[in-house]
């Protein structure tokens, strides 16, 4: 038969990729702009979730919230100051953590969430309330869990960072990329987890050491330091050590703990037209 | 008679010959797609899409596909297509692909997939075929919505994610029932399931 030759078998194996191929691409090419506009608002309604946002942003749209309540900001992680030589838009921070331009390898020692490179620059971002005036700050957070990296927002009450380290509290956290276990570390999700967060949970001891951190098991009511723990998520505890390490990580001397005790110094940098440096 | 032929190439796998219940066929997914219902809906789509289009194009080309790249060239036209049917949800069902995420991608595996390509589309018309992948997928879901309708409602007492039977942990009354939530509770019920089927149409009871 003329159709299991070897010529015909070629010739139609060649036609068929050319003509998948030609289907696969241009589905890909043709719909990468609605897929781009999905993330950056998947990427928009997280940062507002962990600012307990998320109903506002269910009400009246997510891209109308974020525009009348975040102002993007670019922080140089070395020194703690705002980077306003580039567009916070048009940063890539994900980009930036593997580019080795623009990050450095982070000693095995300091590498407490196993992030491997740290980018020099992060994203920052500031909660408008309605009179104007910066009510959170939202700061992005990475870190190895049991299985994969948790990818989160921490936000802060930004009016507390003026009174001192012992003051600074969370008021939100969210995660919203990882592949740890389902109903185990994966309730890393869960809502009710996530709101243990916003309890009058403090990060740092007077001396700007990381306390905060997951407990094992609950935290009893009566536990004097309380306001350092949180409760932690059953069978889950490496994935729970893992949010432990990152919180150590990021508001530690090569996270964000440069860029808080600035703003502690000086609290109108976190006002919304306190971009500058100066 | 072509008319009556095309009526059972569409409607015989719904009940007469469910490519779940009778094939036993494509059971994976549905342990892990049916959690909830609106996943489970897009799932049945997807797949009924899939089969119809992949039936279609097979039997389009059936006659000029050597016997020897048969199956590489069938796995290839439906690779092509999930990628497709997995490009259009991330576009347009952004949420809902995130939490199928992988599983669109296995359709490449499903058997119903492979099974009717192999089994129906290398032997009979485009437009047979194309019924017989419909028919299928709509087999496929009548199993799938039925068992994702049961794991939602007494798993989460929701239904599409309204509260049906209000949670404890919503502030209602009912207590869910965790193994619901799980995949092993996907089997018990597609095995009541095939036991109902089988009981009703004891035809389909295989005899060894």
């Amino acid at each position: 038969m003329r159709r299991d030759s070897v010529a015909q078998t070629f010739q139609v194996a060649m036609l068929l990729c050319v003509v998948c191929s030609v289907l696969v691409s241009g589905a890909a090419v043709s719909l990468r702009e609605p897929q781009r506009a999905n993330k950056e608002r998947a990427r928009k309604a997280n940062i507002l979730a962990a600012a307990g946002l998320a109903d506002e942003a269910r009400r009246s749209g997510v891209e109308t919230v974020y525009d009348r309540r975040i102002i993007e900001r670019l922080v140089d992680l070395e020194t703690g100051q705002y980077a306003t030589d580039r567009d916070p838009a048009a940063f890539d921070q994900r980009r930036a953590a593997r580019d080795p331009k623009q990050s450095d390898a982070v000693a095995a020692e300091d590498d407490l969430a196993r992030v491997r490179r740290r980018e020099r620059l992060s994203l920052a971002y500031l909660v408008q309330g309605d009179d104007g005036h910066t009510t959170q700050i939202v700061l992005p957070i990475r870190g190895y869990g049991l299985w994969s990296t948790l990818w989160g927002f921490v936000a802060l009450d930004a009016q507390a960072i003026g009174q001192g380290p012992t003051e600074i509290t969370v008021s939100g956290l969210n995660y919203y990329e990882h592949s740890e276990t389902p109903g185990l570390g994966g309730e890393v999700d869960n809502p009710r987890w996530q709101d243990k967060w916003r309890e009058d949970k403090r990060v740092y001891d007077d001396q700007w050491n990381v306390r905060l951190r997951v407990m094992k098991g609950e935290v009893a009511s009566d536990d004097a330091q309380a306001a350092y723990k949180v409760d932690g998520l059953s069978g889950a505890t490496l994935t729970a050590n893992g949010v432990t390490n990152m919180i150590a990580y990021w508001f530690g001397e090569h996270g964000f703990r440069p860029f808080l005790q600035n703003a502690y110094q000086r609290p109108e940098m976190l006002a919304a037209e306190g971009g500058g440096n100066g | 008679m072509a008319e009556a032929k095309a009526k059972d190439v569409l409607f015989d796998p719904i009940l007469n010959a469910n490519p779940i219940a009778l094939q036993v066929l494509g059971i994976c997914s549905a342990l892990a797609v049916t959690v909830k219902l609106e996943t489970t809906l897009v799932m049945c789509v997807a797949v009924t899409a899939v089969v119809a289009l992949s039936n279609a194009s097979i039997s389009l080309i059936r006659n000029h596909i050597p016997s020897s790249i048969r199956i590489i060239v069938q796995m290839t036209i439906i690779a092509s297509l999930v990628i497709v049917v997995d490009q259009f949800l991330q576009a347009y069902l952004f949420e809902v692909s995130r939490q199928l995420s992988v599983f669109v991608g296995l359709i490449i595996t499903n058997c119903i997939v492979m099974g009717r390509a192999e089994g129906f589309a290398m032997k009979n018309p485009p437009w047979l075929s194309f019924l017989d992948g419909i028919g299928n997928g709509i087999g496929y879901s009548l199993v799938l919505l039925l068992v994702g309708t049961l794991r939602e409602l007494f798993g989460s007492g929701s239904l599409f994610g309204l509260y049906i039977l209000k949670p404890l942990n919503a502030g209602g009354w009912y207590l869910p029932n965790g193994l619901m939530l799980l995949p092993p509770s996907a089997f018990f019920l597609i095995g009541m399931f095939i036991w109902v089927l089988r009981t009703l149409k004891p035809e389909q009871v295989e005899h060894d």
